[in-house]
């Protein structure tokens, strides 16, 4: 049987998937591996199955939150790097502001918001907003510095406005760049997150975490990193099915072209 | 020299690192011509052309398009003072490279003039799917795209893409048409093509034209009027009228008298080189006798 390359790959990722956790469940059980330390798959699959009741309203606190850090986010950071990409000196009079903020530790913000908003869901909103905006910045402002004169003369031409240059060609021109910054983005989110709840909250699936650790309860630790790992990977996948919906030109899909 | 439809007066531009474009420069084009610039690489065409099209602005002299001032030396871009003047030309332009936008459709691309070109604009969206659409389908057909307006810009050849970017600079029947080397990156074949396309194109729609070109046979088939120019700082040395009936053919092309308008052309720009740094004096001179050694040519092909 021939199979596609498309198919090929599929069948090698899942079976690389499969293989990582035989492998883990297998060392495990060959060196007697006590579940305080290392808790097998299986372990773990049975805790999310059991605790699934207790588990699932602090899985969706953490996704609602992380979703609306992220939309917040990456507003901000559409807004800020249209502002800052548009102009050449207020990209290179701001530049060294944003790189000084996104160094900061977001670790030690998430206090300051608690001082400020009380603990809860809104530090760990604006925690993983703050944590997000940054690479979408950046990526705005490069993708709309970069774009070739030639491209905004056909315009110009025509006397139009800058507004319209913008909104026909800076903004376009921009999208491959705004959603590889996206696929950055959501998985910075879910750490901002659980950061914010590990640190102050009583909800979501950092503190659950946290709780069953002071608890040694491994694999409900390791449950809370399944669940996070497995949102993540959903949130990416839907953020680069909508870049292929929208950025088909700049990867020369064919069948894009034909719709 | 007065008040012509295109007329830049005594223009000097000089690029942010101290460069020296174009000196004393004073040129007229009468509204309905066809008239070609030629002159060595880095001669300053393609600034006379941006001056034109009001996308940069002379440090010294005057550039009016249409009545209008485009551009003095000290004036803010955008205009905003002469609301009084006659309004703004509707130009076409068409660049050595297509610079289709690579997310549009080929239709797309060739709309975008429509979409933000009044009077077209305020009915964008009411016609784009029905008369523009037909209007950009027609253009396409004439100039042998038929068929290709749902292709993406990398689907297509360069020779392709060239004849959509003549249709984008044509969509809003421009009153002027800017043309810079335009069929500069294309084949012997494919550029003489569209040489008869594009004579065709002016012969139906008299816009006024200024086309940049390296091409002396090229400027021969398709001007009225070539303007030779001096290499940088450029000054314009001499302006040859080109009296070929018209449509003009690629058997005429051939012919003795369009061979020798070509060399003679040919030798000017090879003096031009040679001398180019000539004294300011000798090159306002040559500015002012423009067409005095044009009238031997005036001959008509049989």
């Amino acid at each position: 049987m021939i199979l596609s390359p498309r198919t090929r790959q599929r069948l090698l990722s899942a079976g690389a998937l499969i293989g990582f956790f035989l492998l883990w469940e297998l060392a495990c059980l060959a060196f007697g591996v006590s579940d305080l330390i290392l808790p097998r798959p299986s372990q773990i699959a049975n805790v999310l199955i059991d605790k699934m009741s207790l588990l699932w309203p602090h899985a969706a606190q953490t996704l609602y939150t992380t979703f609306a850090g992220f939309v917040l986010g990456v507003l901000a950071g559409i807004v800020i790097g249209v502002g800052i990409g548009s102009s050449r000196l207020a990209y290179d009079v701001t530049y060294p502001l944003l790189v000084g903020f996104s160094s900061i530790p977001k670790v030690a913000v998430v206090p300051l918001f608690v001082v400020w908003f009380g603990a809860g869901t809104v530090p760990a909103i604006l925690t993983s907003m703050v944590i997000s905006i940054f690479p979408v910045v950046v990526n705005v402002a490069t993708g709309l510095a970069s774009t070739e004169p030639e491209l905004e003369d056909v315009l110009r031409v025509l006397g139009a406005r800058k507004r319209d240059i913008l909104w026909n060609v800076g903004l376009p021109r921009t999208l491959p760049y705004l959603f590889a910054s996206l696929k950055i983005a959501i998985t910075l989110s879910f750490v901002g997150t659980v950061l914010a709840e590990t640190v102050a909250s009583n909800k979501g699936i950092g503190t659950v975490m946290m709780i069953a650790s002071g608890n040694f309860d491994v694999p409900m630790v390791f449950a809370g990193l399944f669940l996070l790992a497995a949102m993540g990977v959903a949130l990416y996948a839907v953020s680069s099915l909508v870049e292929q919906r929208m950025t088909g030109w700049a990867q020369r899909k064919t069948d894009m072209a034909m719709a | 020299m007065g008040n012509a439809y295109i007329q830049l007066s005594d223009v000097m531009l000089r690029y942010g690192g101290g460069t020296i474009a174009l000196d004393h420069t004073t040129l007229g084009i009468d509204e309905g011509d066809f008239v070609a610039l030629v002159g060595p690489s880095g001669c300053g065409k393609s600034t006379i052309l941006k001056l034109v099209a009001g996308l940069l602005r002379p440090s010294a002299g005057a550039v009016i398009a249409g009545g209008r001032e485009v551009g003095a030396a000290g004036t803010l871009p955008g205009g905003g003072a002469h609301a009084s003047q006659a309004p703004r030309l509707r130009i076409g332009l068409a660049f050595q490279n297509p610079t289709m936008l690579p997310w549009l459709t080929i239709r797309d691309n060739v709309m975008i003039p429509l979409k933000i070109v009044e009077p077209f604009r305020r009915h964008f969206g009411k016609k784009k799917h029905g008369e523009y659409k037909d209007r950009v389908e027609a253009l396409l057909a004439q100039v042998g795209l038929k068929g290709f307006g749902d292709k993406r810009p990398w689907q297509l050849s360069g020779g392709m893409l060239q004849r959509a970017s003549l249709c984008r600079a044509l969509v809003h029947d421009p009153e002027l048409l800017l043309l810079d080397e335009p069929f500069g990156a294309l084949d012997q074949f494919t550029r003489e093509e569209l040489w008869d396309i594009m004579q065709t194109l002016w012969m139906d729609r008299r816009p006024t034209v200024l086309l940049v070109t390296h091409d002396l046979r090229e400027s021969a088939y398709l001007a009225n009027r070539i303007c030779v120019m001096s290499s940088r700082p450029g000054r314009i040395l001499e302006t040859r009228e080109v009296g070929f009936v018209r449509p003009r053919t690629l058997e005429s092309s051939y012919a003795p008298e369009f061979a020798t308008l070509v060399q003679q052309l040919r030798m000017r720009i090879a003096d031009a080189r040679r001398d180019g740094d000539a004294t300011p004096a000798a090159a306002a001179m040559a500015t002012a006798t423009t067409t005095a050694t044009a009238a031997s040519l005036e001959e008509v092909v049989a």
